[in-house]
């Protein structure tokens, strides 16, 4: 034992010197083509180089890391130390909706969106307490083989096996599609090539290498990037605060932000005056928009919806045959008619769900902004109320003042559901909690989670920062600057993307006011480095660390997958005397079926991605969280309990998601007026209840299995059985 | 195996222990959440109190508590003999 543990050490040292070399390299990389773009090298050419030479990167050290060992490919030998399995979980956690969406969320939601900055930080305080241990303990390949050994029958690991399944895959879809957005961006590839582009790089890596390849690309995609994300933000904190350290020197920029947000508000002053001449544009227009959906929905009612949907498209076509026949065709125009046209919904829903949104992101804009900081703000009922009747009685206001209560109130029910619901998720996405059979011991599981929580920390704490910085330079420069000089990011991203970035002067007074900008929450990181006015490259380098944050992800997902399927079913299940040779084959088999199935439903552009993510947490949740707790910290618990707890979990989950979430067309009334994509909370209820039910109702497990339960809640017994799989 | 009391005595301060730190994940998330709108009214160098603890504040803290709860098991166990790599 004391070889293993000189034998750890020096693998450990061996481990720094090679990362610390190739940050080295990594960094001189970006210094050179700095260089090489101020000799005057291409955009273009930069985002490829970038691409390509990231992509072959993992590519290389999954060629470097193959292996045909069972231990290696599932566990990575268990020899991963704590440092570093911490950086590979931080970048496995870290998907392309932390990396891009996470700031933009905020910009635009302000308090609202910290439910996803909490929630995806402190489930981790559930996995070091919880599951991390005693998971390592065990010491098998998958969260499957757990459940079959403490709760008997291939039942449970059955069960795991699907819940595993569908949350991942919902998760993976998510993140091929991040790779698609990105690879597209910087390169021009079409959304479909870039997709199998970025799949080729993920599949180079776990095809040979499984979890050992992974692991070591995942530290390396951790590196990148962490600086990515850092040194934009840094920069723009120092142009904005005089502060290098944007955590810290955001407090300041976020008051600066707050005394704004009631100028712009207050229609007695320049600017708000102003702004309030937009919203009121805003406002007819979503009483245009609301006056074509009622026309709609008596059309659908009266049975005439298909003849209504030919009669808006031939409108379309009549404007763009109008714009054809001017004596000086103007072409953008046209262009942006005959793209119209083609967008044009296919059927009345649809048309029916463009609308509405439109609708809704008129009125949003017809009412003054909510402060940055502020919690659940209501309805703004009573402010409403005495503009328009500033005599109101007093019953009046208290009703009014009770409508915003309530209105606040539900808001904060969801964002405690929504904080909740992602926490557990965190402490149940198999792939996360796969990560902890890879450290040689106990003690460094338990000082893993502390590294992955730290290293997930540095870009969580940034990110807040980020999205205030951003609202202060768009508050303070951009808002009241002319239309004439629009600064170069703006004009850009305008052109590049105009859900990203649009502007338009309603008013015509040629003066930009705050309604008149519509941004894309992606927006705010991609388009930072500009902002900044940092060169080039440096756009370049984000686009490689949401790449890298996407592919990591989509790799540990994919391999979770894989390997319910090849080591669960096909294994322990089907052929148990499989040889491993075969064992590995077919694990490899599957996972490029897999990885194949799933670009081709990620291709046809399924739903709403911030949906899809959070549905996977609450599946998660539900299923698996309980069983798993439960398995460990009650001995009592058993084979029927784990069965009805997670079928009730993620049965009622789905229920609950299919019966409320639009996409499915159902709309029942919500329960406790709790939204969709915090179904977990109904999920995770029900799993703890079923489990206790089922258990007490049943005989207690079998001696055996209650050794098993002593056997992981102790690092070391004497005499312990050793559950370690080979 | 026969688990001894010392064994038992571990395993209840292990749940002590994790009870204990639950709780603080509790207040600083949930409870901080629940007063949100009250707890603004404080403002500390620039911030808002409920907004720092739910952009920043809540995360250092989980960070601590992940890290002493590693480090008080780890010494636990030592003291009760149920470390790994002698035997």
């Amino acid at each position: 034992m004391a070889t293993a543990l000189s034998s750890n050490a020096a693998f450990f040292q061996q481990l720094k010197k090679y990362y610390l070399f190739y940050t080295g390299g990594f960094v001189s990389f970006v210094i050179i083509l700095a260089i090489l773009e101020q000799m005057g090298l291409p955009p273009r050419i930069i985002g490829y180089v970038f691409l390509a030479a990231t992509i072959a990167l993992y590519a290389g050290i999954g060629i470097m890391s193959k292996t045909a060992d069972v231990s290696e490919y599932y566990v990575a030998g268990r020899r991963v130390p704590a440092l570093f399995n911490g950086m590979a979980t931080g970048a496995d956690w870290m998907s392309a909706a932390s990396f891009i969406g996470m700031a933009g969320t905020l910009y635009l939601t302000g308090y609202d969106g910290l439910a996803f900055v909490m929630g995806w930080t402190g489930g981790y305080v559930l996995v070091a307490l919880f599951l991390a241990p005693y998971l390592r303990k065990f010491g098998q390949f998958t969260i499957p083989d757990f459940l079959g050994a403490r709760y008997g029958g291939n039942l449970p690991r059955t069960i795991g096996v699907v819940a595993a399944i569908i949350c991942s895959f919902t998760y993976v879809i998510a993140q091929i599609y991040g790779v698609g957005i990105i690879t597209s961006r910087f390169t021009g590839l079409s959304f479909g090539v870039g997709v199998y582009a970025g799949l080729a790089g993920i599949l180079v890596c776990s095809f040979l290498g499984g979890m050992r390849a992974v692991t070591w690309t995942q530290v390396a995609q951790y590196i990148i990037l962490i600086f990515a994300y850092m040194i934009p933000v840094v920069w723009l904190s120092v142009n904005i605060t005089g502060n290098p350290i944007p955590q810290i020197a955001y407090g300041q920029a976020l008051q600066g932000v707050t005394a704004k947000e009631k100028e712009l508000n207050d229609p007695t002053t320049v600017l708000g005056a102003a702004e309030a001449s937009v919203r009121a544009l805003h406002k007819e227009k979503a009483a245009e928009w609301g006056g074509k959906l009622k026309a709609l929905n008596e059309a659908v009612t009266s049975g005439n919806g298909a003849a209504f949907l030919a009669e808006q498209k031939a409108l379309v076509q009549a404007k763009l045959d109008e714009l054809k026949a001017a004596p000086e065709p103007d072409a953008k125009k046209i262009t942006t008619a005959e793209e119209d046209l083609k967008a044009f919904p296919a059927n009345v829903a649809a048309l029916k769900a463009k609308w509405v949104k439109a609708e809704k992101g008129a009125k949003a804009k017809s009412g003054p902004i909510a402060a940055h900081a502020e919690p659940f703000s209501g309805k703004g009922a009573e402010k409403k109320l005495l503009k328009e009747n500033p005599a109101a009685t007093p019953e009046e206001i208290a009703k009014a003042k009770a409508e915003d209560e309530k209105a606040s109130n539900s808001k904060r029910n969801n964002f405690i559901a929504l904080v909740l619901c992602l926490m557990v998720g965190t402490a149940s996405l198999p792939h996360i909690l796969m990560r902890y059979y890879t450290t040689p011991s106990v003690r460094d599981a338990r000082k893993s989670v502390f590294w992955s929580l730290f290293f997930i920390f540095l870009l969580y704490f940034t990110a807040p920062a980020l999205a205030v910085l951003a609202k202060y330079e768009v508050y303070h420069h951009l808002v009241g600057s002319s239309f004439a000089a629009l600064p170069a990011w703006v004009s850009n991203w305008q052109a590049v993307d105009a859900t990203l970035m649009k502007i338009v002067d309603m008013n015509k007074d040629g003066l930009i006011q705050l309604a008149e900008i519509t941004i894309g929450g992606d927006l705010i990181v991609l388009a930072t480095p500009e902002i900044a006015g940092l060169p080039y490259v440096i756009s370049g380098l984000v686009a490689a660390g949401g790449l890298a944050a996407a592919l990591s992800t989509a790799d540990g997902l994919l391999l979770t997958i894989a390997n319910a399927l090849s080591h669960d079913v096909y294994y322990k299940m089907i052929d148990p005397s499989a040889s491993t040779l075969r064992r590995l084959s077919v694990s490899k088999a599957l996972l490029l079926v897999v990885a194949v199935l799933a670009a081709y439903v990620t291709s046809l552009k399924p739903g709403d991605i911030l949906f899809l993510v959070g549905a996977a947490f609450s599946l998660a949740a539900s299923a698996f969280f309980p069983a798993l707790v439960l398995g460990v910290f009650w001995k009592r618990a058993n084979h029927l309990g784990a069965v009805i707890g997670m079928l009730a979990g993620l049965g009622l989950c789905m229920y609950y998601m299919y019966m409320t979430y639009d996409f499915f067309g159902v709309n029942a009334p919500l329960w406790f007026d709790i939204k969709p994509i915090s179904a977990g909370i109904f999920g995770m209820s029900a799993g703890f209840l079923g489990v206790i039910v089922g258990s007490l109702v049943s005989p207690a497990p079998s001696k055996e299995v209650q050794a098993l339960v002593d056997h992981v809640r102790y690092p070391s017994l004497t005499g312990d059985i050793n559950t370690n799989a080979a | 195996m026969q688990l001894t009391d010392k064994h038992r005595e571990y395993w209840r301060r292990n749940l002590r222990l994790t009870a204990i730190l639950l709780g603080i994940w509790f207040v600083v998330t949930f409870v901080v959440i629940w007063f949100a709108r009250e707890l603004n009214d404080i403002v500390i160098m620039g911030f808002p109190f409920a907004f720092y603890m739910g952009a920043q504040g809540s995360l250092i803290i989980y960070v601590l508590v992940i890290w002493y709860y590693a480090r008080r098991m780890n010494q636990l166990d030592l003291e009760y003999g149920v470390h790994e790599g002698e035997n």
